[in-house]
């Protein structure tokens, strides 16, 4: 479907989608459909979308679920965490349905978390101050398509000076009888001093072809801390398209990591601007991938305000016929001195088939900061396999331990043990098996 | 101690940009300049006037009608004022004599005292011993070429491209666009419509040139714009080192200088090619300067052929420019060395592209970029690795450093591998002057200006080091006059 069909779409069953949605998210869409019709999917011109031609994903007839047919998936039989030493809360989406489960403890007092359309119908003042309000629409992609179709998703609001220990995660199911596009929105909002960790774990069904369109939006107020690990579990039949952004208010502090280890093909924008001085940003991404699979990350660092430091790191291990692209940029507006800024994007290519394009970019208009970036494309070094097989390490298993160095490097960075230890767990599993189903659910198999 | 820094900084900036441009005077000599305006009369009457055989008009036509279509590229990071191409006169020649029929021999002696008072000597007895040979142009005329003798000696053609096409029209016709077509890009297709002279170098097999080779471009009329076309062939294992230096009048007007560069190294032949890019980069409130706009590109057809840019960017209002190498031989090797400094409100926008092709081809990529004032410089890269390119290796270090708070420094590198034997390596910083190392030379007695410019001279060392010696003084000079001048 061309993008005028979507246009078209939305206008024919605009009161089907409102009646579906609350007032709050149908307050969004007439500027969203504006933009969308403005800006489009992006061609094969936009500089950000180089390698990835993301309309193509959107051609074909996908089926929307509209009319919220519940879906008959039961989460706690199709998913199994078999990680240990990780206590979660666990919430579930089925597509873009959040799914209610009784007897759900609250966390701490005064925090929403839950289903985004029930939270935006029962306090609409809250989520209509949040929702959409770092979101940028105003340019070719898919936030404005999905603030037209959104009719539910998550939502997580972390009053000023709550701290909530234990980590939130949202598993999110993409199964159904048909193909299908689904459009799910997160919302997660931290008032000052707040602190949250964020596990959104995305699974899917080989079954059929899917296709996310996903917008999460995280507003994090002064000197609070987020920390949101984005794990993608799907399967080759999968599609996905999510845009992050991330406003940071003063001497706040966000670690963000982007995991991509079983996909079809996927695309990544993280998009974060320091709103207040003395923030700091620590964005890491590990692609695994082989097959088919495509992995494209994109980045942009807007430091609009002194003494923020960003810190990025990605890596990918491409086999088969794989690709992966990463472009980052880092903008330094003018006046935002003092800032740190360092980009490193290293892969290693398998195989000749297995194809990387990497670009990083600086542009700096301040002149007291240290920015620097720096990205490689390389094999597996062939001394150290050579050493450690004179050891009588074979051969495989030698290969099996650089790779595992070299994503090693992205997860000691995550700060919780538990959840480092469970994610060099699933990086092991997935380096082991090739392409082996994760072990983690039921959906996949 | 910081604020000091801040204040002698200012000062330098200030300094900096108030420094005068020493090549600003214009020469008054009798020039025959075509009018104003680009069409296809335009192109035939470029074409008769040079007596140009008919493949050449052809080609010119091709080109010009395929430029026709095209739109004014826009994805450069830069602020380019729209460009009135039908207000240019593309034909400017000064060795036309108001009266009496044209000789080579009699240049006007306004001309020679042009290219004296640049220092570029066009009397052979005045080089010095084992010098250089010069192609000196001006505006669309290439005014004489130096030791054309001596070189011819060895089986060396260095002249006029206007003068290749009518004493070698077979190499022209077999090396001209067969790097840079035509359609490569907008500012190629309009110079492949609109050419004039540059300088046409032809090494013969195993020879190695034995002094320098150099052009030196000059504007000097009003109201046209240079569009030179340089061709450079070294044959199997010949070496040669190509210099260019490039100068033009103050003026309130924006000229066009729309060039291309092409080079063709076969088996085992080196080439290497400087630039010291000085053309008037307009005053200090952004009023006049050179639009450079320059297409150059270096095919490796040969095994183990080696290929070497190195280039010195202060000059023109607007550069837009990417020295590349195509790795196609095996084992070819190429090099980019750059130091861009950009002042008042100068924009720059360059870089290489190193496209490997052939197996076991290297190259090195080494950048350094200098903003001051309200300037934007630039370094846009691409590093390409094809399917068969096994064993690629690359090296890339862009660094930029920033004097002054309103100025901008960007890094747009772009790397592309489809071969999983390729090595790329891609290294980018971007900083101020360190204040422990100005502290340092403070420390030692060595006052405020003179550490920074000791500094910045280091800094762009890697590159300096690279040119002849004759243009490394150029160049070194260029640096550290804008930069230490500011004491006492």
């Amino acid at each position: 479907m061309s993008q005028s069909s979507y246009s078209e779409i939305f206008r024919e069953n605009r009161a089907l989608i409102d009646s579906g949605a609350s007032p709050v998210m149908n307050a969004l869409r007439d500027r969203a459909l504006a933009c969308f019709e403005k800006y489009g999917f992006p061609d094969a011109r936009c500089e950000e979308y180089l390698h990835t031609d993301i309309s193509q994903w959107f051609a074909p007839d996908w089926g929307m679920n509209l009319g919220r047919v519940k879906l008959p998936v039961n989460p706690s039989e199709a998913f199994r965490c078999n990680v240990p030493n990780l206590s979660t809360q666990m919430h579930f989406l089925a597509c873009d349905s959040y799914m209610k489960k009784d007897g759900q403890p609250t966390l701490v007092e005064g925090v929403t978390v839950g289903s985004l359309l029930e939270i935006s119908r029962s306090n609409p003042q809250l989520v209509g101050k949040y929702l959409g309000s770092v979101v940028e629409m105003e340019k070719p992609g898919i936030s404005a398509l999905n603030t037209m179709f959104m009719q539910d998703g998550f939502m997580v609001h972390v009053p000023r000076n709550v701290r909530i220990d234990k980590p939130v995660q949202l598993v999110s199911l993409m199964s159904g009888a048909v193909s299908m596009l689904s459009c799910r929105r997160i919302l997660v909002v931290l008032e000052q001093g707040a602190e949250l960790r964020l596990l959104l774990c995305d699974h899917s069904s080989a079954a059929r072809e899917c296709l996310s369109a996903m917008v999460v939006e995280c507003v994090v107020g002064d000197n609070a801390r987020l920390e949101l690990y984005d794990l993608e579990e799907t399967s080759q039949t999968n599609s996905r398209v999510c845009d992050f952004f991330v406003s940071q208010g003063r001497d706040s502090s966000v670690h963000a990591s982007v995991l991509t280890l079983h996909n079809g093909r996927t695309r990544n924008s993280f998009h974060s601007v320091f709103k207040g001085p003395g923030a700091s940003l620590e964005l890491d991404g590990i692609a695994i991938s082989d097959g088919n699979q495509h992995v494209d990350n994109y980045s942009f660092v807007d430091h609009a305000s002194t003494d923020c430091i960003s810190s990025e790191l990605f890596k990918y291990i491409l086999d088969d016929r794989s690709t992966g692209s990463f472009a980052g940029k880092v903008l330094v507006r003018e006046g935002s001195q003092r800032t740190v800024s360092a980009q490193t994007n290293r892969n290693i290519c398998l195989t000749r088939e297995s194809r990387m394009f990497t670009q990083p970019q600086l542009e700096i208009y301040a002149d007291d900061v240290k920015c620097s970036h720096g990205a490689t494309v390389g094999q597996l070094d062939e001394k150290a396999l050579f050493y450690m097989q004179q050891r009588g390490i074979p051969m495989k298993e030698a290969r099996m331990l650089l790779m595992l160095a070299f994503a090693g490097e992205v997860l000691d960075r995550i700060p919780l043990d538990s959840l480092r230890s469970r994610l060099t767990g699933l990086v092991e599993l997935r380096l082991r098996h090739g392409q082996s189903r994760c072990e983690g659910c039921n959906v996949c198999k | 101690m910081k604020d000091k820094t801040k204040e002698t900084d200012n000062i330098l900036v200030r300094e900096l940009s108030q420094e005068k441009y020493r090549y600003g005077f214009t020469t008054d000599v009798h020039t025959d300049i075509i009018d104003r305006g680009l069409d296809e009369d335009t192109v035939r009457l470029i074409s008769a006037r040079k007596g140009e055989p008919e493949w050449l008009l052809e080609f010119r036509l091709k080109a010009f009608r395929y430029w026709m279509g095209m739109p004014m590229p826009h994805w450069a990071h830069l602020d380019i004022p729209p460009i009135d191409y039908q207000n240019i006169s593309y034909y400017a020649d000064p060795t036309v004599k108001k009266q009496g029929p044209k000789s080579v021999e009699e240049i006007d002696p306004q001309v020679m005292k042009t290219f004296d008072k640049l220092g570029i000597p066009l009397e052979e007895r005045l080089a010095l011993s084992g010098g250089v040979a010069v192609d000196a142009v001006m505006d669309s005329v290439s005014v004489k070429t130096t030791f054309k003798q001596t070189l011819a000696e060895k089986g060396i053609i260095f002249c006029s491209i206007g003068e290749a096409v009518k004493n070698h029209p077979d190499l022209v016709r077999e090396y001209l666009g067969s790097v840079v077509n035509y359609r490569d890009n907008f500012f190629a297709a309009l110079n492949s419509a609109v050419f004039s002279d540059g300088s046409f170098v032809y090494i013969p097999k195993g020879v190695r040139c034995p002094m320098e080779l150099s052009t030196y471009f000059r504007i000097n009329a009003q109201g046209t714009g240079q569009f030179e076309r340089t061709l450079i062939v070294a044959d199997d294992d010949s070496y040669v080192s190509y210099l260019e230096g490039c100068t033009a009048p103050m003026r309130d007007e924006n000229q066009l200088h729309a060039a291309i560069v092409e080079i063709v190294v076969l088996d085992r032949a080196q080439v290497k090619y400087s630039t010291v890019q000085n053309w008037y980069p307009g005053d200090e409130n952004g009023r006049g300067g050179v639009y450079n706009f320059v297409t150059k590109r270096g095919l490796l057809r040969g095994v183990d052929s080696r290929l070497s840019w190195t280039q010195v960017e202060t000059g023109s209002a607007i550069t837009w420019k990417y020295p590349s190498c195509v790795l196609q031989g095996d084992g070819s090797q190429g090099e980019f060395y750059s130091v861009a400094l950009t002042n008042n409100w100068q924009q720059a926008d360059t870089g290489t592209k190193m496209i490997h092709l052939g197996k076991n081809t290297k190259s090195t990529v080494i950048s350094k970029g200098i903003s001051a004032g309200h300037s934007q410089n630039s370094y846009r890269g691409l590093i390409k690795v094809g399917k068969e390119a096994t064993g690629a290796r690359n090296y890339s270090q862009c660094d930029s450093l920033l004097l002054g708070s309103q100025c901008g420094a960007h890094t747009f590198p772009y790397m592309d591998v489809k071969n999983e034997t390729a090595v790329v390596e891609h290294e980018a910083t971007t900083s101020k002057i360190s204040e422990d190392q100005l502290f340092y030379c403070n420390q030692r007695g060595i006052p405020m200006e003179q550490a920074i410019g000791l500094i910045v001279n280091g800094y762009a060392k890697d590159v300096l080091n690279r040119l002849p010696m004759e243009f490394a003084v150029e160049a070194q000079r260029l640096l550290s006059v804008s930069l230490e001048n500011t004491v006492g």
